[in-house]
């Protein structure tokens, strides 16, 4: 006992360097459960490790037992902050492999809710961004009107988040009377409080400091890292999928792809700012262009028929009884279909055989690839440009972790 | 360019601007915030909150035990015995629900082909333990009984949509 204490050497230093920190997974500026162990050199990040997993529930694997409408309600739960995107992509795939074009109503309501969803991811980012840096006024107020873009959900769908709306065919229920003039309302609002917030934070001092010149990534960089949507554009790639390789009536719709300049943090805001403009041309162009007519296929082997002919028609009945218990079965192939969700391309691969659930539904969620980059945007910085830069990346865990 | 920067430096226009909004907001823009408890926001009828067993209106219950619920549910949540009634009718020994599984998809009143299970429009079902939230059949068809006018207007408001 007296040998060991003899052979430490107290008088040494203790080697603590590089000291090691853990960020997360229940710090407020971790946007979720991310836990990220960073290894500093006094106030200078040396290495930025993202540990993740912390919410995973194995969607993946849990599709592959679910009939493909009961795949629908787990898409929501990916990115919980705009959950009709994430349906939007899974109905496509399917109906891609089905071979079938939704009616034209069924895709204008699509674009519009996937638009409001857009806005609604916006401001989320945008408010709690702010909030990191040290703005607390936009995430407090920023709530109100992505309160008002939930109750539109609400009121199609019947709940405010997890809204399993957009099926494989067209989406579940027509929009009720009177909403689309309230979303038309609530699109000539918006510019007012997009002003504000624009008044608030694009020339305020603070933020600008914490934001101008952080998270640097080059076009080039940020195509290498995969980066896409906002990321992308905020380094000054005008790439966007309702563009490149538009689908349902994106091709019909005027809009033009905001791009930032300096590929730093404080672009990619003032991209998902001059999206959410740009989401409220297409919301009203949507509206404008809306036709009268089916929301959903006629098909009954793939959407429900009405209740009123389920409850007369024995045919109609068989066919509500086979959707509702075996589903349908998909022709075997496999589809690689994205949607640009508000966060970048959300892609769903999948691979059917011809059975009525999914053999293999690969989700490429687009967090994922912009979380891998944080480490090459905050190498060098200072420990609080960390959160700068998770703020300005707009990662929720719901789909990285999946 | 410059002097317009040194004189927003030295003025703290942020600041400004940020009270401006502030006060504009305190005393010139209607109140938004609701007291909760006692204000509730809008729901539509299509609202999917916790669920209820309906009954026809002589009183027999509607739930005719097709199963088409449990088969349809992604989560799993429900579950359901039957047997022929006394008088020859098909109707549920048992039917529970596992609220902790529920996700509220709604999937399971849209099956439904006799408008039995519905998801109602009641969100305030919090509970102390967990075991409150594993509903049987009496628990159900009592939310039934209690939400019946508003389920019943909801449906009828939604009808032509269904």
């Amino acid at each position: 006992m007296g040998d060991a204490a003899e052979n430490l050497d107290m008088g040494e230093e203790t080697q603590i360097r590089p000291f090691t920190m853990n960020f997360g997974p229940q710090h407020p500026a971790a946007h979720g459960v991310l836990r990220l162990v960073l290894e500093m050199e006094g106030e200078i990040i040396e290495r930025a490790d993202p540990h993740i997993g912390l919410l995973h529930r194995g969607t993946e694997k849990l599709i592959e037992y679910k009939t493909y409408v009961q795949a629908v309600p787990y898409f929501d739960r990916l990115d919980y902050v705009a959950p009709m995107n994430q349906e939007h992509a899974f109905a496509l795939a399917t109906e891609k492999l089905l071979g079938i074009t939704p009616p034209k109503r069924a895709q204008y309501i699509r674009v519009l809710f996937c638009e409001i969803g857009r806005v609604l991811n916006h401001i989320m980012n945008i408010t709690t961004f702010a909030l990191d840096v040290g703005a607390i006024t936009p995430a407090l107020w920023g709530f109100e009107e992505r309160e008002k873009g939930m109750e539109f959900y609400e009121r199609v769908c019947g709940a405010r988040l997890h809204a399993n709306y957009f099926r494989p065919g067209g989406v579940h229920q027509d929009m009720p009377e009177g909403l689309a003039d309230d979303i038309l309302q609530w699109c000539e609002d918006l510019p007012n409080f997009l002003g504000d917030i624009d008044n608030l934070l694009t020339n305020n001092r603070i933020f600008k400091q914490r934001t101008v010149d952080i998270g640097v990534a080059s076009a080039e960089e940020a195509m290498d890292w995969g980066f896409t949507g906002p990321m992308l554009r905020g380094s000054n790639v005008a790439w966007d999928l309702r563009k490149s390789q538009p689908y349902d009536v994106y091709e019909e719709m005027e809009f033009d792809i905001p791009v930032g300049k300096t590929g730093d943090c404080y672009a990619r805001y003032l991209v998902r700012m001059a999206e959410m403009y740009e989401s409220i041309k297409i919301m009203k162009q949507a509206i404008e262009k809306m036709p009268e007519g089916p929301i959903k296929m006629n098909d009954y082997k793939v959407s429900p028929p009405p209740r009123a002919e389920m409850k007369t028609s024995m045919e109609a009945l068989i066919h509500h009884f086979k959707l509702y218990t075996e589903g349908y079965h998909v022709p075997a192939g496999e589809t690689y279909t994205a949607v640009e969700a508000p966060k970048g391309e959300f892609g769903v691969y999948l691979v059917s055989d011809g059975s009525n659930r999914p053999y293999r539904c690969r989700i490429r969620a687009p967090g994922f690839a912009h979380l891998q980059a944080l480490e090459f945007l905050s190498k060098g910085h200072q420990l609080a440009d960390t959160v700068s830069n998770i703020g300005s990346l707009d990662i929720v865990f719901g789909e990285i972790d999946r | 360019m410059a002097f317009d920067n040194y004189a927003r430096a030295f003025l703290l226009t942020e600041i400004v601007k940020g009270f401006m909004l502030t006060l504009k907001y305190m005393f010139f823009m209607p109140r938004v915030t609701i007291n909760y408890p006692y204000e509730k926001g809008p729901i539509s009828p299509r609202f999917r909150g916790e669920h209820a067993l309906r009954r026809y209106p002589n009183g027999e219950e509607r739930c005719i035990a097709c199963k088409l619920c449990e088969a349809i549910c992604p989560a799993l949540a429900i579950t359901i015995e039957a047997e022929p009634r006394e008088d020859g009718s098909r109707r549920t020994t048992r039917y529970d629900i596992d609220m902790t599984k529920c996700i509220y998809c709604g999937l399971c009143a849209e099956a439904c082909p006799v408008d039995a299970i519905v998801e109602g429009p009641n969100f305030e079902f919090a509970t102390e333990t967990r075991e409150e939230l594993y509903y049987n059949k009496d628990k159900l068809l009592e939310n039934g009984d209690r939400w019946e006018a508003q389920i019943a207007a909801n449906l009828l408001a939604d009808a032509p949509y269904r």
